[in-house]
């Protein structure tokens, strides 16, 4: 499988990356992207920017280790992931995870996965920052759940 | 036993460090352990350990309970649950 996982501050061209993803698996007959915003309105006020905090290291090993689970429980031929940190702005682009497979019902479910597998198991930490001052992001519950309800039956 | 503590989000705020070097007695080896060891500093590590907000605790690079155990050069790390995405 062709997996290419970057964590960085710049921002990213979706086409130029989908392109490539297209480029690198030629046999692919689906390909599905997710892309994750900065949402302008936060929880209790307005948003002037959002900080990304991240763990070194883990960062790029969690999101391996999330696209190596996903490749085995569907046949992926790409997966593309991208996670931005530092400060970003409102409506600014976060998060990119990009699959590729034969038919489209693998790309769409291993898309899904990877996202909330991210969500609750890569290491990183958002902070809001607006009108309301300052908070730290506080985890879901339904974050949590939504990773449950991939736990395969025994 | 020494070991590299780093501490991250919410929780770098609160112990105003992002990491430290330790040297730990012969009996704290794993992260149950350490909590308490660390939480002797005093009330600042107490509140933080008292499970009322969630810990997460990584062992070099990997996600682990608080049975897990470490050895000497390990890399220990506490955060609180992950909000990526």
């Amino acid at each position: 499988m062709y997996l290419q996982v970057s964590v960085q501050a710049e921002d990213f061209d979706l086409g130029a990356e989908l392109q490539q993803l297209k480029a690198a698996t030629p046999q692919a007959g689906a390909l599905v992207n997710f892309v994750g915003l900065v949402r302008e309105l936060a929880a209790d006020g307005q948003l002037s920017e959002m900080v990304i905090e991240h763990y070194p290291g883990m960062t790029e090993k969690a999101l391996n280790q999330i696209a190596q689970t996903a490749s085995q429980r569907w046949p992926l031929l790409g997966v593309r992931m991208i996670h931005r940190v530092g400060t970003l702005s409102g409506q600014a682009q976060i998060v990119l995870v990009a699959t590729t497979s034969l038919h489209r019902q693998a790309a769409f479910e291993a898309c899904a996965f990877m996202m909330d597998y991210l969500k609750t198991e890569a290491p990183f930490w958002k902070k809001e920052i607006g009108d309301f001052g300052q908070h730290w992001v506080e985890a879901r519950a339904s974050d949590e759940q939504a990773k449950q309800q991939w736990k395969l039956p025994k | 036993m020494k070991i590299t503590i780093l501490y991250f989000a919410r929780i770098k705020e609160v112990v105003n460090y992002s990491s430290e070097s330790v040297e730990l007695p012969e009996n704290i080896t794993s992260i149950i352990a350490l909590k308490s060891w660390l939480c002797d500093r005093g009330e600042t590590w107490q509140k933080l350990f008292d499970g009322r907000g969630v810990v997460r605790a990584a062992i070099n690079h990997e996600l682990v309970d608080d049975m897990a155990t470490f050895d000497e050069g390990d890399e220990v790390a506490f955060f609180p649950p992950v909000t990526g995405g």
